[in-house]
């Protein structure tokens, strides 16, 4: 896990269904809910699926593997907290166990970064129980 | 049995270098705008007794409850409000809304009013939203906004697809052409492809000038039902014949298919309604907050397939003298851009179904498309109009 509080940047403020997501995140897992109706995965995580609208949800930890879908790099900050990081790549990336979400991906070369790489998480602590799961390119 | 709709009166609050030329607040623009688009149907503002309105002003404040304000300043006391916020396709759903309300006369006289003072108030951001609900998994990754979905939007066309930036661009010079025979419209200097491209990269691959203004903005629109009007504003009603409307997420994360728009359902939903199809259509003004924006748009609306949106627009299809006439006043691109542009799609509408549209008038003018799109390509909002 890299080390990397930037507190300018936007924490976020979690509620009693997302706060597992991040706290899980702060000790080095990525994970979401899976649904025991139609045993898919969704992200953001939620209190209803929102493919079947099943309450039965189970957190499960997950590869951590994933695809770039698509990504952007913001040649200006998306606020003060962002100046550090400019350029920066944010992607959408599909997760192996069916789940799209947004992150951001921390290429050496962003030039590399492509639709249809494949990725990996990483974590940047942001606060107490709160980390960011970032991804970077597969080895 | 069902009235038939017509929009009867426009106003647009008039822009000097992008600004309001009369520097009111938000309220009085659309209080004036109001005032101006009933007169121009020939009616009083006592003869309102609907009102709609959406807009991004006095939040938290005087624009949380933003109908309530709006109906207060205009000094009416409606029977029917609405105050649906879908982000910029808002104003035609707007029509559709007020237009099921007067078929079945549940008003008579429906407004239409937004204002935004983003440019003069410096008002916009390239900041996301606070991060707690959705946005605590959208905020903190810095996705630049609004243009950042629309990029990922592009990059995935161009992988899937083989679409251009040159393509792209092509959409922006069109709308600087036609802005060129505007004199409303806010830029209106000679821009080529190169010069989109050698614009400064923002979220690639959308650079400056694939976005659209940033301008202050404001107007009205009113929608009735022809039996309200006298024989003047009859002949210049534009009738309201379909309308469809399709929503579906807000962060990107949650788009279904990121180059497939909400229009593919209110685009076609629209048409059958209004008994048309693509080639009925004289004129077309798509939302075009971005140069991705019309492209997918065109794609989801079928005027072309899925993959052709780039070779659709090439060779001045879309510019002034080409085959396809599409956002004849320069659009959000070239003519201004408040925020929430859908009102200013209808307008334009408006104008060449009226014949008004001066030097920009085209020759046959019967039939019109508007299509909106809010939000991060989230919801869409499609209106067929027609002025017999
Ligand atoms: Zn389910």
């Amino acid at each position: 896990m890299s080390q990397d509080a930037t507190p300018n940047r936007p924490i976020p403020i979690t509620d009693p269904t997302t706060a597992p997501f991040w706290a899980a995140a702060s000790r080095g897992q990525l994970s979401l809910p899976r649904c025991g109706d139609c045993d898919r995965v969704h992200y953001y995580p939620r209190a209803v699926c929102p493919h079947c609208g099943s309450e039965s949800l189970a957190w499960e930890t997950l590869s951590g593997r994933g695809t770039i879908h698509s990504w952007t790099v913001s040649r200006r900050p998306a606020g003060a907290g962002f100046k550090p990081y400019v350029p920066y790549v944010v992607a959408l990336i599909d997760l192996e166990e069916g789940a799209r979400m947004l992150s951001n991906v921390r290429a050496d070369d962003i030039e590399s970064v492509a639709i249809g790489q494949a990725v990996v998480v990483d974590f940047e602590e942001m606060a107490e129980d709160i980390a960011l799961p970032v991804f970077r390119p597969a080895d | 049995m069902t009235r038939d709709v017509v929009i009867a009166g426009i106003a647009e609050a008039g822009l000097n270098k992008g600004v309001f030329a009369e520097p009111v607040s938000v309220l009085d623009i659309q209080a004036q705008c109001a005032t101006r688009a009933v007169a121009d149907a020939g009616l009083t503002m006592a003869d309102v007794d609907g009102l709609l309105t959406a807009g991004l002003w006095g939040i938290p404040g005087a624009g949380t409850i933003m109908p309530l304000s709006v109906v207060e300043h205009l000094g009416i006391k409606p029977r029917f409000v609405d105050g649906t916020n879908i982000g910029g396709s808002a104003f035609d759903a707007h029509v559709a809304h007020a237009a099921m309300a007067v078929e079945r006369g549940y008003c008579d006289v429906a407004v239409i009013t937004y204002a935004s003072d983003q440019r003069s108030a410096s008002g916009r951001n390239l900041e996301g939203k606070p991060p707690h609900l959705n946005m605590q998994f959208d905020s903190p990754f810095g996705l630049l906004t609004p243009i950042g979905s629309y990029a990922l939007a592009a990059h995935r066309h161009m992988h899937e697809y083989g679409t251009t930036s040159e393509q792209l661009a092509e959409i922006a010079v069109a709308a600087r052409r036609w802005a060129q025979l505007n004199p409303d419209a806010t830029k209106r200097d000679d821009l080529t492809i190169d010069g989109v491209l050698e614009s400064a990269m923002i979220s690639d691959p959308l650079h400056k000038l694939d976005a659209c203004l940033v301008t202050d903005g404001g107007g009205a629109v009113v929608v009735t039902t022809p039996e309200k009007l006298g024989a003047a504003a009859r002949k210049r009603a534009v009738y309201v014949r379909g309308y469809g409307e399709s929503v579906s997420h807000w962060t990107i994360n949650s788009m279904p298919d990121l180059t497939t728009t909400p229009a593919a359902k209110s685009g076609p939903a629209a048409m059958q309604m209004a008994g048309v199809s693509h080639d009925d259509f004289d004129v077309v003004q798509i939302y075009d907050s971005f140069t991705i924006t019309v492209l997918l748009t065109l794609e989801a609306l079928g005027f072309c397939k899925p993959g052709e949106g780039g070779e659709f627009v090439a060779n001045g299809r879309i510019a002034p003298g080409g085959a396809f006439p599409m956002n004849t006043s320069g659009g959000g691109l070239s003519c201004s851009h408040p925020g929430m542009y859908g009102m200013f799609l209808l307008f334009e509408a408006v104008r060449q179904l009226r014949g008004d549209a001066g030097e920009r008038q085209l020759e046959k003018a019967t039939t019109a498309l508007v299509n909106g799109t809010g939000g991060g390509l989230s919801s869409t909002a499609t209106c067929v109009l027609s002025n017999r």
